[in-house]
């Protein structure tokens, strides 16, 4: 018994220093080297100030602004200290008026767009941090922004395209807007 | 369900089948009798690893003396983890300086990560230092993993070897698995995440000034840190603007890769694999949904290698197929048929080339439904536990999918090395009732199945059930237990019933509006997944020694044989007749209820 204590400890102890230590040390070492800026976040910076990250939604609520998806984070949304989806069931009557209120304030900015709303756009997404929206959603979007900065949409419309991922290697995922790229893009075209 | 839905599952599948053979034969190398070219590569580091620990690599254990090691070592594991987290404040690598975590949360955290099972009821990004992450819960990650496999090797040399007493050594196995399998493959999936956007660094949060400015409620707290409530009760709030975002980091990618390749499902962060610094693109998705089935599925082709009859593997990988392919295709059409609660609102949640629509609720747009949907049906399948949209908001149907895959026992792939030896309890109870029904003692891979195996079996197959039954009555009765749904109706138990299934099964995901982090449910919860885990593991191998020191029966015209679509058919069927006759109760009071009212616009 003594003998398999002994065996069991030091075992642990060396199986510590492999996986816990050694491996994230090479794999830390080796991901600095290969994808500096990936591995540390995928920053955005301007004027050399850190503005956020491309992987990392950011809150829209002006009108002039593309919206993300909506964030169940607590207490603000896009808390990127605190991710979270809203972990509510689908019969759940505070998500249909969840819903609703997130319709309403669409609709209260863009009173005159009679479309339905992409369902992406007024459910809450997993992370809370969502940085895209979909195609549709970001259409849905178009002529309030362009309205609201006095552009023309097409304009709009091409920035929306050049911010576009469509599906990995054409099959995995969904095509997809980055709502942070896409807002700085509008920014220097019509401040 | 669209075409791309379609695609999607078929192309993962087929990635997946065209690896079965490589890994699983590479795997058989790792554990064969004889030295060869891939356990000679690492002969080196095995011979000082095992000259300072005292092994003898040659000193074969008796099935006790293997439980014996096995347990001590998974206990040591859980002491380590525990007295890390309430220690960690006093420790380095903390630069958001968290105190240490409550004792009855450590404790479900120790016991959680050492079962394999990594139920977490804290939030990662602000609860845990980075130290307590790497190793205190990555080793863990590793080790569980390495004992899973372990114990399925062990068992399958019971299946194997003819007339002997001993299974291997308990240690032998545990290293080469870390070292040869484990390991490398971890290394090569953490550059790929990385590669992706999956943060690997030990750098401090970075505060971001975000592009607009925020306002919200603030819930007002006292000096104690606690809510302050008006004289009617509810909390009071200010009124706050920021235009700070903190952006978490630290070492990230290393963890979610043997996160999922060892089927633990821990997340770095809160949001698990949702969170796009664990799982930004939809290729990175890919590759964790491939890393959780890549050893379960390989290992049915070392089992079929290491009993010198490669059928009986492909007879198992393809009873585990049989039940997941209809059950994800289920639950990824339930998802993209959508919410009805919300069909009279002025949405499109239909899909079309511009979005993949359905419910969208809880679920990223990079995942869309097909790659949520796939996700939630594989890391439910096999123990993993990890999440790339949020369970709990799953349509009723979508939920029910993934909480029944946990109930079956967690043997469709299910955790790595456990997954399988749950499955050859299976195989062991379908091969005595076949038995039954021609009269013939029943036979498995040339082993006679006597009353000592059948109870063995038994005891693996029903311990899960028992302890989900049990434990859901006695949270559903407890006020403390109730305390801590979100969600109104049917949905409520729904969640509970999913915690108690996921910790008695070893799987580790939640419906997470379910508050777990009291002391009632940290303790229930370590209860369930340590019973669940050990003596589960324990009687595989009293089986195993067993069968060991038995001869080898001939094949004769009355053997059944377990290779044949026709074993294929009965396995699953007594898989999934166990499951249904189990659980087809407490689900109709969950989901089941839910989408018929939902159905009926209730």
């Amino acid at each position: 018994m003594k003998k398999l204590i002994r065996q069991c400890v030091v075992l642990f102890l060396a199986m510590t220093v492999l996986t816990g230590i050694l491996y994230p040390l090479a794999a830390t070492g080796l991901a600095q080297a290969m994808f500096h800026g990936k591995a540390n976040g995928s920053l955005v910076e301007k004027d050399g100030k850190t503005i956020g990250s491309t992987l990392i939604g950011q809150a829209f609520s002006e009108p002039r602004y593309f919206w993300g998806r909506p964030s169940a984070t607590a207490p603000n949304p896009n808390n990127g200290a605190s991710s979270s989806g809203s972990n509510q069931g689908p019969t759940n009557p505070a998500l249909t008026d969840a819903v609703k209120q997130r319709i309403d304030a669409l609709k209260q900015v863009d009173p005159s767009n009679e479309a339905s709303v992409p369902v992406d756009l007024v459910t809450a997404s997993g992370s809370g941090l969502d940085p895209e929206i979909s195609p549709a959603a970001a259409e849905y979007q178009v002529a309030r922004v362009a309205r609201t900065r006095n552009v023309d949409p097409a304009k709009v419309r091409e920035l929306v395209a050049a911010n576009t991922q469509g599906r990995q290697f054409g099959v995995l995922g969904e095509p997809r807007v980055n709502v942070l790229a896409l807002n700085l893009d509008l920014d220097r075209l019509a401040p | 369900m669209s075409a791309n839905d379609w695609i999607q599952i078929v192309v993962y599948l087929a990635v997946l089948l065209l690896l079965v053979k490589p890994v699983g034969s590479y795997m058989a190398l790792v554990f064969a009798e004889s030295p060869n070219k891939v356990t000679r590569f690492g002969a080196r580091i095995e011979r000082v690893v095992y000259r300072v620990a005292g092994v003898e690599p040659g000193e074969e254990m008796g099935w006790k003396k293997y439980a014996l090691a096995m347990l001590l070592f998974n206990v040591l594991g859980m002491v380590a983890v525990y007295v890390l987290q309430r220690v960690q404040q006093w420790l380095p690598l903390n630069p958001e300086h968290f105190a240490a975590v409550t004792p009855d949360s450590a404790m479900n955290t120790a016991v959680s990560f050492a079962s394999n099972t990594n139920w977490q009821g804290y939030g990662g990004e602000s609860t845990m230092s980075y130290l307590t992450q790497a190793v205190g819960l990555s080793v863990q990650n590793f080790l569980s993993a390495a004992t899973g496999i372990a114990v399925l090797v062990a068992v399958i040399r019971g299946f194997s070897r003819r007339g002997v007493k001993v299974l291997g050594n308990f240690w032998v196995d545990l290293t080469r698995t870390t070292l040869y399998i484990l390991l490398p493959l971890s290394l090569v999936i953490s550059l790929l995440l990385v590669s992706q956007g999956v943060v690997q660094n030990v750098l401090p949060y970075e505060h971001a000034t975000t592009v607009q400015a925020t306002s919200y409620d603030e819930p007002v707290k006292d000096a104690d840190g606690n809510p302050v409530v008006d004289a009617a009760g509810k909390p009071v709030v200010r009124h706050v603007s920021t235009q700070e975002q903190v952006l978490p980091m630290g070492p990230a990618a290393s963890q979610v890769a043997i996160k999922m390749l060892g089927t633990n499902g821990g997340g770095f962060f809160n949001a698990n694999s949702a969170h796009p610094y664990e799982n930004p693109t939809p290729f990175s998705n890919f590759i964790e949904m491939l890393a959780i089935f890549l050893i379960p599925a390989g290992l049915c082709y070392t089992f079929g290698a290491m009993v010198g009859d490669r059928r009986q593997g492909w007879a198992i990988l393809a009873t585990m197929l049989v039940i997941f392919v209809p059950l994800t295709f289920g639950l990824v059409a339930a998802e993209q048929a959508g919410n009805p609660a919300l069909h009279g609102l002025a949405i499109d949640a239909h899909a079309s080339a511009l979005q993949s629509g359905g419910n969208m609720e809880g679920k990223e747009t990079r995942f869309g439904i097909a790659s949520s949907g796939l996700f939630a049906a594989i890391t439910t399948a096999a123990s993993c536990g990890a999440v790339n949209a949020m369970h709990d908001s799953l349509t009723p149907l979508g939920g029910l999918v993934p909480m029944w895959l946990m109930q079956l026992g967690e043997v469709i792939f299910g955790g790595v090395g456990s997954g399988l030896y749950g499955m050859l309890a299976f195989a062991v109870v379908a091969v005595f009732i076949a038995g039954l029904m021609v009269g013939r003692t029943p036979e498995y891979l040339g082993k006679k199945i006597e009353a000592h195996e059948m109870k063995m079996a038994s005891l693996a197959v029903l311990l899960p059930c028992a302890l989900v039954v049990i434990c859901t009555a006695i949270a559903v009765m407890t006020p403390a237990g109730v305390a801590g749904v979100a969600n109104p109706g049917a949905h409520g138990f729904s969640e509970i019933l999913y915690a108690v299934s996921s910790a008695s099964n070893n799987n580790g995901s939640a419906f997470g509006g379910l508050s777990v982090n009291t002391p009632f449910w940290n303790v229930l919860l370590a209860i369930c997944m340590y019973f669940a885990r050990y003596p589960l593991a324990i009687a595989m191998l009293a089986m195993a020694g067993s069968l060991a020191a038995k001869r080898h029966v001939p094949e004769s015209a009355g053997t059944l044989p377990t290779h044949t679509p026709l074993f294929v058919v009965l396995l699953a069927s007594v898989v999934i007749v166990v499951g249904a006759l189990t659980f087809l109760p407490a689900l109709a009071l969950g989901p089941i209820a839910e989408q018929l009212m939902s159905a009926t616009g209730h």
